[in-house]
């Protein structure tokens, strides 16, 4: 593209706004991280253009069509594998995977893992309400054991996988979670996200008013009890800085009372967010009800990118061997002359 | 001395086990006999498994060349020389070889574990069971390990050599360059230089074996073929593959981007490609078929030339990810090096039983431009006509190949890219009037609009769109309109296509229609009948959709219509349906290609067969009438 790039205008909340009506149920989740993605985007100052959204299938995967960016609704569980191919093939563009618990976990489960062990440079977000809305309230690989649904009358008797613990076992970069509806702390997530260098998986509680109301109202409706917000550099308290979690003789996580009666300050764990992986799956298996819930950023590494990696073999090769030309491509190997007589020479 | 003997042409067949480096030994003297300039067809035909258990049936492997003075289109319907290492190959491979044939065996693996093994109560050696052939029994196992003599070497290691000696007696044999194929040799072991040595004095001792032990009383020569003048070089399908994609990327004025997954036999597509880094080609091995699919698109829609390929279960799995591009009007390349099936069916052998997938394998109407590949050095032609189609029409295109061509090899002469015609891509980047679904009035192309450029962000997905603003619509009249542009879209392709691959008159007593890798087969079968006078044509369908425009014109004109694939009757199905007439099959689903003598037969078969009460040629001119109100 030979266009000059358009002066930088700040651009508002509303210019990521697109011209579609938003066809979510009334009181969805998904309003509350559309709108903060939208104000997000404008506060970084990215561009219109250089921003892709690409999603899978699933309520939440329709969120491409109501950003006024570049926007690509794939198939079910295949947004990772579609984002990679369109990373690899344009390291410029920032390119932003929505996903949700089905799509990203049961029927894209493989394409999530290898996306984030290739450390692609996608900045993930995966809306987790523990069922299938679009279908009409099905269990899903997130949902407790005992999730009466549909397809479970008698209750689900399926272990969930924890979302967290799956993105660190695949060797996720960057690894955090946020409520739907906290605007601030979800702003600052997917701030921290764009500035990482490296694939980004962000676990959003979001609630389905519909097939499953309420499954984080606990988490959401007493953060100070039920939420552990993680600032680097600082102790794991929560409960106003009453409760602590401690590293317990058999490596697990302890809830202690901080002060009179309980243990000291320095007893407790720091939250580094850079800590071990090993760290940060403890942190991730702390879940509601019998913890309170880590909200924030929990784990975050460097480690080069694999479209960097593969551009780099590129220009290597190209450094050593030289640009390719056509002909020696075909000269390559042996050939063979045949002259005007019809023979080999 | 021995005497020579100079032959028109000769069909050597290697076989032993798998692990026996039989493929290795074949392609060497392939090499030797391209050098020589002679015309070349080879069938490399092995199992499945990678060593399968030494000495059983079912491990064979084999690699059959055809060399010859004069022109040819196949590796050749039987073997005039059969080479085995043990008695497993010999008991698979002995009813292909011609009577009178040469039999070279290697005695020394004929014991008795390995004659159990082949099923064998008693040596065949041993016998008159072999009398109508010209065997010589040589213990190539013994003489290795004897040539080998004071090596560092292992025994087992040593005995590993033993696929050289043979390969030396065959060159002494057909008087073929030493010093080539030594210097080859230590080229290729040269991370081992120890067993580039060995290797080297065993093939010097098959090759003087044969000169001193006068085993053999003839020796053959074989003359150069004549060619047209140029520059050659023996190729692969799947490698013509590769270098067409990225030709074809460059005529587009782009790079290639490939996504693909392990599958025999698509495999070397992907090894290839890697290769090319240096060419802008970026490759991506992904996790499943479904991811490199989806790759694809992504990078479609990012603006590379998007390629993916696989075999047909693989295909299989991308079947969704296609009908996204067809939806998105997204171009990409998807390759099916085609293998026996259903399911694992036959990884390793070769069956043009995907075509229906091809064409119908999506769910709701899902049509998309379908190209075959008909020889090896014809890979390399399909992929840049499916690159050029794909980007010109916004549209993933099928081409398809199958194991035949895609591990078989030809000689082949280098095109001038140079003169090549480009079809450089412009994206779109006017703001003004942009809508997503607006289309080319001629191709009906959507704007091939990339990402990164100001003003045109717009949102795409397998949802139905709106004919013109590409928003989600569910309206039932839309969706009518915008199935039917799809269909017209591929149905257009026609007008970019060549004329009907016809060979023979445009009338006569039998067509015989092929596509795909069938097209050696059938052509060398049609010239020898219509060298004996029958009045026989032979039509290569190289495009399966659209057909190409010439065959309806001529399809009536001949007494009996005759579709030969290595299917049970795929393409036949589906021109019975376009043209409402009578025509016949020629169908083989056995893993193997189609002989010339076996289609010969049942075209003499069907030249002498009388014209049914139905006519093809009147049922024809009715469906014509009926097509063509006045």
């Amino acid at each position: 593209m030979s266009d000059p790039a358009p002066k930088l205008v700040k651009l508002t909340k509303k210019d990521f706004e697109s011209n579609q009506d938003v066809r979510w149920c009334p009181g969805c989740g998904d309003y509350a991280i559309l709108a903060t993605v939208q104000r997000t985007l404008a506060q970084l100052g990215v561009r219109r253009e250089t921003t892709v959204f690409v999603s899978g299938i699933g309520c939440s995967s329709r969120f491409p069509y109501y950003m006024n960016t570049y926007g690509f609704h794939s198939i079910h569980g295949r947004a990772p594998a579609v984002a990679t191919g369109l990373k690899v093939a344009r390291p410029d563009l920032d390119v932003w995977v929505i996903t949700g618990d089905g799509d990203g976990l049961s029927i894209g489960g493989n394409h999530l893992l290898h996306a984030l062990r290739r450390n692609v440079e996608l900045k993930i977000i995966l809306f987790n309400n523990q069922i299938y809305g679009l279908t009409k309230g099905q269990y899903s690989p997130t949902s407790k054991v005992g999730t009466r649904s549909g397809s479970t009358p008698s209750g689900s008797i399926d272990h969930p996988v924890n979302p967290l613990q799956f993105a660190l076992g695949a060797g996720a970069t960057f690894v955090a979670r946020c409520t739907d509806t906290d605007a601030k702390g979800l702003g600052v997530i997917l701030e921290r996200a764009h500035r990482h260098k490296g694939s980004a998986l962000i676990e959003i509680l979001q609630n389905c008013p519909v097939f499953n109301d309420g499954i984080w109202d606990q988490v959401k409706d007493e953060p100070a009890e039920r939420q552990l917000q993680l600032a680097d550099g600082k102790p794991l308290t929560y409960a106003g800085g009453t409760m602590g979690v401690r590293l317990g003789p058999n490596l697990q996580t302890e809830l202690v009372k901080i002060g009179d009666g309980g243990v000291a300050a320095d007893q407790l764990l720091v939250h580094h967010d850079r800590g071990s992986s090993a760290y940060a799956y403890l942190l991730a298996g702390m879940t509601h009800p019998d913890y309170p819930v880590p909200v924030g950023v929990l784990h975050v590494e460097d480690k080069p990118t694999y479209e960097a990696m593969a551009h780099q073999q590129i220009a290597d090769a190209r450094a050593k061997h030289g640009e390719g030309q056509i002909d020696e491509l075909l000269h390559s190997g042996m050939t063979w002359e045949v002259g005007a007589d019809g023979t080999r020479h | 001395m021995s005497k020579t003997q100079e032959l028109d042409r000769v069909v050597i067949r290697f076989a032993g086990d798998s692990g026996d480096g039989m493929q290795l030994t074949g392609t060497e003297f392939t090499k030797a006999a391209a050098e020589a300039g002679n015309d070349i067809s080879t069938f490399p035909d092995f199992p499945a498994e990678i060593r399968a258990p030494a000495g059983s049936l079912f491990g064979v492997s084999g690699f059959q060349l055809h060399f010859s003075s004069g022109e040819i289109h196949t590796p050749g319907d039987a073997p005039d020389v059969l080479v085995v290492m043990n008695p497993a190959a010999l008991k698979t491979n002995i009813k292909d070889l011609v009577d009178g044939g040469v039999l070279i065996v290697n005695s020394g693996a004929f014991v008795e574990a390995n004659l159990k093994k082949a099923g064998y109560t008693s040596s065949p050696l041993d016998d008159d069971s072999l009398a109508k052939y010209r065997v010589h029994a040589v213990d190539i196992s013994h003489l290795t390990v004897t040539a080998l003599d004071g090596s560092s070497l292992s025994t087992k290691e040593k005995g590993r050599s033993k696929n050289f000696f043979a390969l030396g007696l065959v060159f002494w044999m057909y008087g073929r360059d030493l010093e080539n194929e030594i210097r080859r040799i230590h080229q290729q072991f040269a991370k081992r230089p120890e067993l580039g040595d060995a290797n080297v004095t065993v093939f010097k001792a098959g090759y003087h074996f044969g000169e001193t032990a006068e085993v053999f009383q003839t020796v053959y020569k074989v003359p150069a073929a004549k060619f047209a003048p140029g520059t050659y070089r023996n190729i692969t399908g799947n490698e013509a593959l590769a270098m067409g994609l990225v030709v074809g990327a460059h005529l587009a004025g782009k790079h290639v981007f490939y996504a693909g997954y392990p599958i025999t036999p698509a495999s070397s597509i992907l090894h290839s490609l890697a290769k090319f880094k240096n060419y802008g080609v970026l490759t991506l091995q992904t996790e499943d078929e479904i991811a490199a699919m989806g790759a694809a698109l992504g990078a479609a829609y990012g603006g590379a030339v998007a390629v993916t390929a696989s075999s047909g279960p693989g295909i299989a799995l991308k079947q969704e990810g296609i009908g996204l591009g067809v939806m998105t009007e997204l171009p990409v390349v998807v390759i099916n090096v085609q293998r026996g099936g259903p399911s694992t069916g036959l990884p390793t052998k070769t069956e043009q039983s995907d075509l229906f997938q091809a064409l119908y394998g999506r769910n709701g109407e899902s049509p998309v431009p379908v190209i075959a590949a008909k020889s090896p050095g014809d890979s390399f032609y399909a992929a840049i006509e499916a690159v050029k189609i794909a980007t010109t029409y916004m549209v993933p295109v099928f081409l398809l190949s199958d194991g035949y061509i895609a591990n078989g090899s030809e000689p082949w002469p280098l095109p001038d890219v140079s003169t090549m015609e480009r079809f450089d891509i412009a994206h779109r980047t006017e703001p003004n009037g942009y809508y997503v679904y607006e289309r080319d009035p001629e191709t009906l192309a959507r704007a091939w609009v990339i990402p990164g450029t100001p003003g045109l962000e717009h949102r795409i997905g397998g949802i139905e769109k709106d004919f013109l603003t590409g928003n989600i619509s569910y309206e039932a009249v839309n969706h009518e309109r915008q199935t039917k542009v799809r269909a017209d879209k591929v149905a257009r392709v026609a007008q970019s296509i060549g004329e009907l691959d016809l060979r023979g008159e445009t009338s006569g007593d039998a067509l015989v229609i092929g596509w795909g890798g069938t097209f050696g087969a059938l052509r060398q079968a049609t010239e020898e009948l219509r060298a004996q006078g029958r009045r026989v044509s032979h039509a290569h369908l190289r495009w399966l959709s659209p057909l190409e425009p010439g065959l309806e014109k001529i399809i009536g004109n001949f007494r009996h219509v005759m579709v030969a694939e290595l299917n049970s009757g795929q393409l036949i199905t589906v021109l019975r349906a376009r043209f409402l007439i009578d025509i016949k099959g020629l169908n083989k689903v056995q893993g193997q290609p189609f002989m010339v003598r076996e289609v010969v037969a049942a075209l003499e078969a069907l030249c002498e067969t009388a014209t049914t009460s139905k006519t093809a040629a009147s049922a024809a001119a009715a469906h014509a009438s009926q097509a063509s109100p006045v």
